[in-house]
C-alpha cells in the first residue's frame, strides 16, 4: 500500500504550496528585506539602511507599550476562553448526568451547541460595531443603559475600561468555536473511562479534572497557541471600538495597529516591516514556548 | 492505526498548530508591492500657443482620480471634464474615483504608473509631503502663471484667495492645489439663538455666561467628538493661541522653531480650554465619533460645536427643518489679544495635484486651470455648498444659510485669517496632539502637561533625521 503513495499525496499539495509560497512565504521573505530600507511606499526609490529601524524600535515607547498589552491578552484571553469553554463543553457532553451508563450532555445541549457557535459566523468588523454599541458611554449603549436603571452613571468603558473592554468582546467570539472544538475532542473519550470512573464513585469534578481535561490535552494546547495568535492581532477590533484607533493615548494600541499607522498613514513602510518582523519572531517564541512548557503525557487512544 | 503510526491525532494536531504559526498574516502585510520599474517615462506634450498656454497635447488622454467621499464626484463627471473636453474635443478622458485613495494609488505610485491628477483625500489619503520628497509631484509653477481660463487679462495666480498658493507650497515650490475654502469656527443652530434670545460671544466672559446659560437649559453647552475628532479641538485651541499671541504663534509651530509650544499664548488657550472641558461637556463624548455628536446638535442637544464649513453639508440629512446652521468665530481670549475678535482660522483644503511620473503632466495641469476657472468653481460650489479659493465664484449662486454665514465671517475678518500646517507636514504631531487635547478636554489634563507633550514630540520630530522638514 505504501508504494505509490507519495506521488499521490504530492499532487495533492502542489497547488496550495504554490499558493501559499507566493502569497505567504514570499511576503514574509519580502518583509525581512523592506524592514532593512526606508522605503516610503510612495516611489520605486528606497536605500538600505540595515538594522537601523531594529534599534529604533527598542527606543519606541509606542511599541513597547502595545507589548505590554500583547502580554496582558496573551496571558488573559487564552486562560479564559479555554476555561469558559472546556466548562461549556463538558456540560454540554457530559455534565447532565448518565443515560445507559453513559454520560450525557445537559438539557437542550444540542440547540445551545448552536447558539454557542454563532458568533463565529460574525464577521470580526460586525462584531466591533455591535460591541461598540454595547459598550457606548452615553445611556444609549446596552451596558449603561441597564446601569441607568439601577441609577448608576454612565462609565466611558472605552476611555476607561478600553483594553480590557476589547478583551471581554474576543473572549465572547472566540469562545463558541472552541466550544465547538473541545466537544468534538470529548466525544472521541470512550464511554468505557467514564463508566468505569463512575463505577470507581467519581463524582463530576473529579471526572472533569481527572479523566476529561488530561483525555483532551491535545486540544487544549492548540487552543491556546491559537489563541495565542488571536491575542497578537486584535487588529479589526481595535480599529473599530477604540477610542482614536488605539486610544485613549495609546491605551488599546497593539502592534498590527502600530504596523498599519506606520505603514498605510504615516508612509514609513521600512519601519513599519520592521515592525512585522518583530511581531513575527514574537508569535513564533510564543508558539514554541507553548508547544515546549505544555508537552506532558498524553494519553493515546 | 499501526499501519501509520506517524498520523496520529496528536501529531496532527501540532502539525495545526505548527501551521497556524506559519499563517501568522501580519508579517506580509506591507510587503505587496515593494519594487517595481523604474524606467523615465515620456510625458505628452503640445506647442505652446495663446489658446493653450500649458502646451498641452490635444489629442492624448488624461487619467484622473477623484476622491468620492462628503464632497461626491459629480462635479468632476459634471463640471470639470466636461470643460477640459469642451477644449480638447480629441482628448480622452479616463476618470476613476476610489474611497480609499491610498489603497487604490500607492502601488501605483510605487511602480512609477501614476494616473496624471489625483484628489487626495478621505481618511486614507496619501502622506503629501512624503509624495513631494519622493519627486512624484509636478511642480505648479507655470499654471498658476498662465492666463486664467476665462477671467480675462489675469492670470491663475492672481484670481486666487491670498494664501491658496503658499498653503499647497512645499519648501518654495508649488506643488499642491488646495481648491476648497473652509472656515473653521464654532457652530450653532440660527433657530435655537433665536428661540432663546441668545447671541454669538464676542468675548471670553459673553462665552462662558452663554454657555452658563446653556447649561441651565438642559444642554451639553460644548462639545466635540473624542474618539475621532479630537482635531477639531486642537485647531480650535491654537485659533485661541493664534488671537493672543497673534498668527506668528502657528508659524513658529509649523516652522518646528525652539520653544513654540511654550510660549505664553498656546499655554494660556489650552488653559481656557481645559476650564470649558471641565465644566462644560459631557464626558461620555470621548467615546463617541464626530457623526455621533453632530446628530445631537441637529437634535438641539448641543449648543456650540468646533467644525469647518463642510458640516452643513455633511449633515444635510440629518439636519431638520429651519435648523439654520451658523459659524461665529472664537470670542477673544483677552482684552489684550493681538488679533480682534472676527480674526479667523481658514483655510484653503482639499489637495490637487499632478504627479511628476504621468503620461500626460500638461494635461494634469490644464485640468487644474479648467477647475480654477470661474465657470468650473461655481459649478463646484453649486454642487457642493463649498466655496472656492477662486474669488468672486459665487456670484448669482443661491448660498445656503451656512455658507451665507461662513462667508460674512470670512469679509467680516478681512486680513485676520490664519492657518497652520504642522498637523500635515509631520503625522506623528497630528497623532500626539489628539491624545493629549483628549487629555486636556477630558481627562483632567492641565494646560501645562498639554504644551509639555506637544514640546517634546516636536522636539523629537526636529531631531529625527528621517523625516523630511519644511518651512513656511
Amino acid at each position: 500500500m505504501r508504494h505509490g503513495r507519495y506521488p499521490f499525496v504530492i499532487s495533492f499539495l502542489i497547488a496550495p504550496i504554490a499558493l501559499y509560497a507566493v502569497f505567504v512565504l514570499a511576503p514574509i521573505v519580502q518583509a525581512f528585506f523592506v524592514a532593512m530600507t526606508d522605503w516610503n511606499g510612495l516611489s520605486p526609490n528606497y536605500n538600505f539602511v540595515g538594522l537601523d529601524n531594529f534599534s529604533k524600535i527598542l527606543s519606541d515607547d509606542k511599541f513597547l507599550d502595545a507589548v505590554l498589552h500583547h502580554v496582558v491578552l496573551l496571558v488573559a484571553l487564552p486562560i479564559i476562553t479555554i476555561a469558559i469553554a472546556l466548562f461549556f463543553a463538558f456540560l454540554l457532553n457530559t455534565g447532565g448526568g448518565t443515560r445507559g451508563g453513559t454520560p450525557v450532555g445537559v438539557w437542550g445541549s444540542k440547540f445551545y451547541r448552536v447558539i454557542f457557535f454563532l458568533p463565529q459566523v460574525l464577521a470580526v468588523v460586525i462584531v466591533g460595531v455591535v460591541f461598540g454599541r454595547v459598550f457606548a458611554p452615553d445611556d444609549s449603549g446596552i451596558l449603561n443603559g441597564m446601569l441607568g436603571w439601577v441609577g448608576v452613571n454612565p462609565i466611558g468603558f472605552m476611555a476607561d475600561f478600553g483594553l480590557m473592554s476589547i478583551l471581554a468582546t474576543m473572549i465572547w467570539q472566540a469562545v463558541g468555536f472552541y466550544v465547538v472544538l473541545f466537544s468534538a475532542g470529548m466525544a472521541s473519550i470512550p464511554g468505557e473511562v467514564y463508566e468505569a470512573a463512575i463505577l470507581d464513585g467519581a463524582n463530576r469534578f473529579a471526572m472533569f479534572f481527572r479523566i476529561t481535561v488530561p483525555m483532551v490535552w491535545d486540544t487544549i494546547q492548540v487552543a491556546w497557541v491559537y489563541l495565542g495568535i488571536l491575542a497578537f492581532d486584535a487588529f479589526a477590533l481595535v480599529m473599530v471600538m477604540s477610542i482614536e484607533e488605539g486610544g485613549p493615548d495609546g491605551a488599546t494600541a497593539v502592534l498590527p495597529v502600530l504596523i498599519y499607522k506606520q505603514g498605510i498613514r504615516e508612509s514609513e513602510y521600512g519601519y513599519a516591516s520592521a515592525l512585522g518582523v518583530a511581531l513575527f519572531f514574537l508569535t513564533i517564541t510564543f508558539a514554541a514556548l507553548s508547544l515546549r512548557t505544555s508537552r506532558r503525557d498524553t494519553i493515546e487512544l | 492505526m499501526s499501519n501509520t503510526p506517524d498520523l496520529t491525532r496528536r501529531s496532527v494536531l501540532r502539525r495545526a498548530a505548527v501551521a497556524g504559526v506559519l499563517a501568522t498574516p501580519a508579517v506580509g502585510l506591507l510587503s505587496a508591492c515593494v519594487g517595481g520599474g523604474n524606467e523615465p517615462t515620456t510625458s505628452a506634450t503640445g506647442a505652446k500657443t495663446a489658446d493653450n498656454p500649458l502646451g498641452v497635447d490635444p489629442k492624448a488622454p488624461l487619467e484622473v482620480v477623484i476622491f468620492n467621499g462628503g464632497l461626491g464626484t459629480k462635479y468632476a463627471t459634471d463640471v470639470h471634464i466636461p470643460s477640459y473636453k469642451a477644449k480638447f474635443p480629441e482628448a480622452q478622458v479616463n476618470f476613476s474615483q476610489a474611497e480609499e485613495i491610498s489603497t487604490v494609488l500607492q502601488p501605483r505610485f510605487a511602480s512609477s504608473t501614476p494616473p496624471d491628477m489625483v484628489n487626495n483625500a478621505g481618511s486614507k489619503l496619501m502622506d503629501q509631503g512624503k509624495l513631494v520628497g519622493a519627486g512624484q509631484v509636478a511642480d505648479l509653477s507655470d499654471l498658476f502663471a498662465a492666463p486664467s481660463l476665462d477671467i480675462a487679462g489675469k492670470t491663475v495666480a492672481e484670481t486666487l484667495v491670498p494664501g491658496t498658493i503658499e498653503a499647497g507650497t512645499y519648501n518654495g515650490k508649488p506643488y499642491v492645489l488646495n481648491y476648497a475654502y473652509t472656515v473653521f469656527g464654532l457652530w450653532y443652530s440660527g433657530k435655537l439663538f433665536k428661540d432663546k434670545g441668545w447671541t454669538a460671544p464676542t468675548t471670553w466672559a459673553d462665552f462662558t455666561a452663554l454657555l452658563d446659560k446653556m447649561k441651565t437649559a438642559g444642554l451639553t453647552p460644548y462639545a466635540y467628538a473624542g474618539a475621532n475628532a479630537a482635531y477639531y479641538q486642537y485647531l480650535v485651541i491654537l485659533t485661541t493661541a493664534a488671537k493672543i499671541g497673534g498668527a506668528d504663534v502657528l508659524k513658529n509651530i509649523d516652522n518646528l522653531e525652539a520653544g513654540a509650544w511654550k510660549v505664553d499664548a498656546v499655554k494660556q488657550a489650552a488653559q481656557l480650554w481645559g476650564e470649558v472641558g471641565a465644566k462644560y461637556m459631557n464626558k461620555a463624548h470621548l467615546g463617541l465619533r464626530h457623526t455621533e455628536v453632530q446628530l445631537q446638535q441637529d437634535q438641539y442637544k448641543v449648543g456650540f460645536y468646533p467644525s469647518g464649513s463642510w458640516l452643513e453639508n455633511e449633515q444635510s440629512k440629518d439636519t431638520p427643518q429651519g435648523f439654520d446652521y451658523q459659524v461665529a468665530a472664537l470670542p477673544s481670549a483677552t482684552t489684550s489679544d493681538k488679533l480682534p475678535a472676527s480674526a479667523l482660522y481658514a483655510a484653503a483644503g482639499e489637495m490637487y495635484f499632478v504627479a511628476s511620473k504621468g503620461k500626460n503632466v500638461q494635461g494634469g495641469k490644464e485640468y487644474l486651470r479648467h477647475m480654477l476657472s470661474k465657470a468650473g468653481a461655481k459649478g463646484f460650489t453649486d454642487l457642493t455648498k463649498v466655496l472656492t479659493v477662486v474669488q468672486g465664484s459665487t456670484e448669482g449662486l443661491t448660498l445656503s444659510p451656512g455658507t451665507t454665514s461662513a462667508n460674512t465671517a470670512l469679509t467680516a475678518a478681512g486680513a485676520n485669517n490664519f492657518s497652520f500646517r504642522w498637523d500635515a507636514w509631520y503625522k506623528k504631531m497630528d497623532d500626539e496632539c489628539r491624545s493629549a487635547t483628549n487629555e486636556l478636554m477630558f481627562q483632567g489634563g492641565t494646560a501645562d502637561k498639554f504644551v509639555d507633550r506637544m514640546q517634546k514630540v516636536a522636539d523629537a520630530v526636529k531631531g529625527d533625521s528621517s523625516i523630511e522638514k519644511f518651512k513656511r
